[in-house]
């Protein structure tokens, strides 16, 4: 995005605050232009003026292309299960923040026996991991065609669209890719992939059935050209491919081709291959070593590329060893930085605590909180743990903003009944909230004790201290 | 049906049938005339539609519009509907064709460049003014020391692994740690450590023969008042044993208690004088001015450690250097390590900040990093045995679960510029230097077609 303010979207908006787009006023519609949250289309009034008028259509279209990301997005797939690929703006996740997490896409071939295929797909499909309040899932299917033959990927190909989910098709020949997309061009699949050889039939291929086009060049200036080359015969939607090498110099290789393609794109604003990356951690697949390897290969190949600008990747291991980790790090990185994670208020009991279990307090700062909460559920600790809401800050910060305050612990504290679920009347507060403890003890009645300043030794620090005595 | 202009006409041929196309007529300029109840072939429907996009696109321009109308007549078979030939067109052939022919250009034509446009890609490059501070770990004999190799951390001028830009002279150390009494230990990481867990000195001799540990850090965790409360100068003895027992550099670390720590290592660096070990650590809230002072009087390096906060970490780099006049060439920071899934992602960004300022030339942030990577350990998703969580995917066995956690921790860390990895698990270990030399062009290695996955069966 070329432009920073608001105040620099506002100038092209109709500036009459009719509250069409859902936002009171053109300067609130303006700043979620920045933050992306909506685009220069969402304005109806604007629409309906460039209709009519050109010169309100060329002021649109300078602003959607002053709004538009550095890189394109692409969207693979169709409906409610259609994933945006790309539309990143910036090269470092603090400056702004990522936005389209890495799609990732499970193989499956169509040389697979029915029962083996479905099961795979039935993994791909069902596969979830709870993390921080929502389940993390897996986005999608290449089908790869070993067959060689266009019948046989046909129908295989037709078999997996029944899943729902996006498709990449993976096939370098032209019959056999058109006969999948003969059968399943509607669902918008992304098609991989055009190279040197092939790229004339795959372009044709793009054009006619209107899906996105994955090019695949190890060198970057004929990736770049069958770049300009699709670009400029139409073709809109394009990843592009610099060949995933899974080890030595070749790996060497990929990173630099990778990150020079990313900032080339964004610092460099060459728009020619400011383009959604692919990346193939299955190409670690080709190794020499057990499945154990490999699949431990294939999550280190995906790690470094999820950190480091992949758009989306084509992975083999359902092993939970290369998936809970993979999950988790893309919702890591792509999580925006600029708003804390946060976690819901409320009482939380840990290890089915009782009457004499003591009370700990923490805040619903998810890093907080899951800290907090891991190091009880890690330690056995019999307790109940009061979640404040202190609008997702950290404990030092919090009670030195206002958020972690007497007055909102006794809220907390009646609205989640504490009172009737212990014996006791004894807070346990983070050691970094210690100077609250006279202004709690006040405002509760409650015996507050300053517990330590790291959850961590919430173990040694009750032996000690629990039993009160 | 009466006249009507061309505009009326291309509106007509979306909203009515085809059908009313045949024996269209033209009258004057734009005038079309169009007799009720002609027909024409229906499968023109679509091509005739492209047509009257394009002629819409060039509505300013009448003769070309005619010659598209031209073409629409020889396509549906009919003879020119136009009363007037339009000037300036090439001349059209008016034979008429068969309905074959309709069919076969009924779908449109993609026309494709015959070659690639060539491009070149010209890399967008960037440089940065500063210099990551190099940090020497270890003192071999002709400094004084006993160690038989020195570590040395830092000396980036660019981006971790970014080779296209700068060379990079010192690749990221791994450190193994050792504990001065039984810690607790994931299952996964205890079995490979079980036959040493009561030496330390025999813990870092395996640490270091067998699982290929650049350093070791020994962790003299049993100094802490609420374990054994060990008195300083008897916990430095196991540090005299480690010395002895291994040739690698030495990281010696406290229990964290900051009425303690102060002076166990400050006996610490006593003992160690000349080896050129590293004090871990100094804080903000503990007595730093006197550990920085025990590295400074013995020749050591002080590891300056802040809870994830660039601004925390510049103030006490500052206090190091301003207050406690301690050598750039003798600080190492730590700005905290949360595991993969527990705030990676802001130890991550933390770290990635603090890298990038000092390549942009702050100063006070421009030292090597190091990353206690063990933390991963503390993740459920790398010790539990099943998931807590009722409706998650199994996640398998653990043993395989956490070491990877450990090395996505490490390897997440070492692309925002961690210089020095306090470790554990020695297949992780393994794997991350595996990674970082690769990346770094210290191994070589190939598969014969990287793309040989599109067809490989199984």
């Amino acid at each position: 995005m070329k432009v920073k303010s608001p105040l620099e979207v506002y100038k092209f908006l109709p500036q009459t605050n009719c509250g069409e787009c859902g936002f009171d006023t053109c300067m609130s519609f303006a700043a979620h232009i920045i933050d992306r949250s909506v685009k220069p289309e969402n304005c109806p009034p604007l629409i309906k003026d460039a209709e009519k008028d050109p010169k309100i259509k060329k002021k649109l279209d300078q602003l959607i292309e002053l709004t538009s990301p550095e890189v394109a997005e692409v969207v693979v797939g169709k409906g409610d299960m259609a994933i945006k690929i790309g539309g990143e703006d910036v090269i470092h996740r603090h400056e702004m923040t990522y936005f389209n997490p890495t799609a990732f896409f499970y193989d499956v071939w169509d040389t697979m026996s029915d029962k083996e295929l479905e099961e795979r797909c039935s993994k791909v499909i069902e596969f979830k991991k709870f993390y921080v309040g929502k389940f993390l899932t897996l986005d999608g299917f290449a089908v790869r065609c070993t067959s060689n033959d266009p019948e046989t990927y046909r129908s295989v190909v037709k078999k997996v669209a029944g899943y729902g989910k996006p498709m990449i098709l993976v096939s370098l020949n032209p019959d056999c890719m058109r006969a999948a997309l003969e059968e399943v061009s509607e669902e918008k699949p992304l098609i991989y992939a055009a190279t040197e050889s092939n790229w004339r039939d795959f372009l044709k291929l793009a054009l006619e059935f209107k899906v996105p086009v994955t090019l695949r060049a190890k060198d970057l200036d004929l990736l770049k050209s069958l770049a300009v080359t699709f670009k400029n015969a139409g073709v809109e939607e394009i990843v592009l491919d610099p060949v995933t090498e899974p080890l030595g110099e070749g790996l060497k290789g990929t990173y630099e081709r990778v990150i020079n393609l990313r900032r080339t794109a964004i610092q460099g604003e060459d728009k020619d291959i400011a383009f959604p990356i692919m990346v193939t951690p299955i190409a670690a697949w080709l190794m020499e070593g057990d499945e154990v390897e490999k699949g431990y290969w294939e999550t280190v190949l995906g790690s470094l590329f999820v950190v480091k600008y992949a758009d989306v990747m084509i992975f083999r291991s359902l092993e939970p060893y290369s998936l809970l980790p993979l999950v988790t790090l893309r919702f890591n990185i792509y999580t925006d930085p600029r708003t804390p994670v946060q976690v819901e208020p409320g009482l939380r009991p840990i290890a089915d605590p009782d009457e004499d279990s003591p009370v700990f307090i923490t805040t619903n700062f998810a890093l907080t909180y899951y800290t907090v909460e891991s190091d009880l559920t890690s330690a056995n600790i019999k307790s109940w743990l009061l979640v404040l809401n202190t609008e997702g800050l950290g404990v030092e910060v919090s009670v030195a903003g206002g958020q972690f305050t007497a007055g909102k612990v006794k809220e907390l504290m009646e609205e989640t009944k504490i009172e009737g679920k212990v014996k006791h009347k004894i807070l346990v507060i983070p050691g970094l909230a210690a100077r609250l403890q006279g202004a709690i003890e006040d405002e509760t009645g409650w015996t507050v004790k300053v517990g330590p300043m790291d959850s961590g030794r919430i173990k040694g620090w009750l032996e000690t201290n629990w039993p009160p005595k | 049906m009466g006249k009507m202009t061309i505009d009326q006409f291309f509106e007509l041929l979306k909203k009515y049938d085809i059908e009313v196309l045949e024996g269209v007529t033209i009258e004057g300029d734009l005038e079309i005339e169009v007799e009720e109840g002609a027909a024409a072939d229906q499968s023109t429907l679509a091509y005739l539609y492209t047509v009257v996009q394009e002629v819409q696109n060039f509505l300013y321009f009448a003769n070309m519009a005619m010659g598209h109308l031209a073409n629409v007549s020889n396509l549906l078979g009919m003879p020119m509907p136009f009363g007037v030939q339009a000037p300036q067109v090439p001349q059209v052939p008016q034979v008429p064709q068969p309905p074959a022919a309709v069919e076969e250009v009924a779908v449109p034509e993609i026309k494709l460049p015959e070659e690639l446009i060539k491009a070149k890609f010209e890399p967008f490059k960037v440089e940065y003014p500063g210099k990551i501070q190099e940090v020497v770990l270890g003192a071999t004999k002709k400094d004084g020391g006993t160690r038989g190799d020195v570590v040395v951390l830092g000396g980036e001028k660019s981006l971790p692994f970014y080779l296209f830009d700068t060379p990079q002279p010192n690749l990221p150390a791994v450190a193994i740690d050792v504990f001065d009494r039984k810690p607790a230990l994931a299952k996964a990481v205890r079995e490979h450590y079980e036959d040493v867990l009561e030496d330390p000195a025999d813990w870092a001799k395996k640490a270091v023969k067998k699982f290929g540990a650049d350093l070791i850090t020994l962790h003299l965790i049993s100094t802490d008042p609420l374990l054994e409360d060990t008195p300083a100068n008897e916990a430095v003895k196991v540090l005299e044993d480690v010395l002895q027992a291994v040739k690698v550099p030495i990281i010696i670390g406290g229990s964290g208690n900051k009425e303690k720590d102060p002076e166990v290592l400050e006996r610490a660096a006593e003992v160690a004088e000349g080896e050129r070990i590293m004090l871990a650590s100094a804080t903000l809230d503990m007595d730093w001015e006197r550990i920085a002072k025990a590295a400074k009087d013995h020749g050591h390096v002080v590891l300056s450690w802040t809870q994830m906060d660039i601004n925390n970490q510049k103030t006490l780099n500052r206090y190091l250097l301003k207050r406690a006049q301690v050598r750039p060439e003798d600080i190492v920071m730590d700005p905290t390590t949360a595991a993969l899934g527990y705030g990676l992602d802001y130890a991550f960004t933390n770290m990635e900040r603090i890298r990038i300022s000092g390549l942009r030339g702050d100063s006070d942030l421009a030292f090597p990093m190091s990353s206690g990577t063990t933390n991963a350990w503390g993740a459920r998703e790398a010790w539990m045995k099943d998931s807590p969580i009722e409706n998650d995917s199994d996640w398998g066995p653990r043993e395989l679960r956490g070491p990877i956690w450990e090395i996505v921790t490490g390897l997440t860390l070492s692309l925002a510029g961690v210089d020095l990895f306090m470790m554990m698990h020695p297949g992780a270990v393994a794997v991350l230097k595996e990674i970082m030399g690769t990346l770094g062009g210290k191994i070589s290695g190939s598969v014969a077609d990287p793309g040989d996955w599109i067809f490989m069966e199984g």
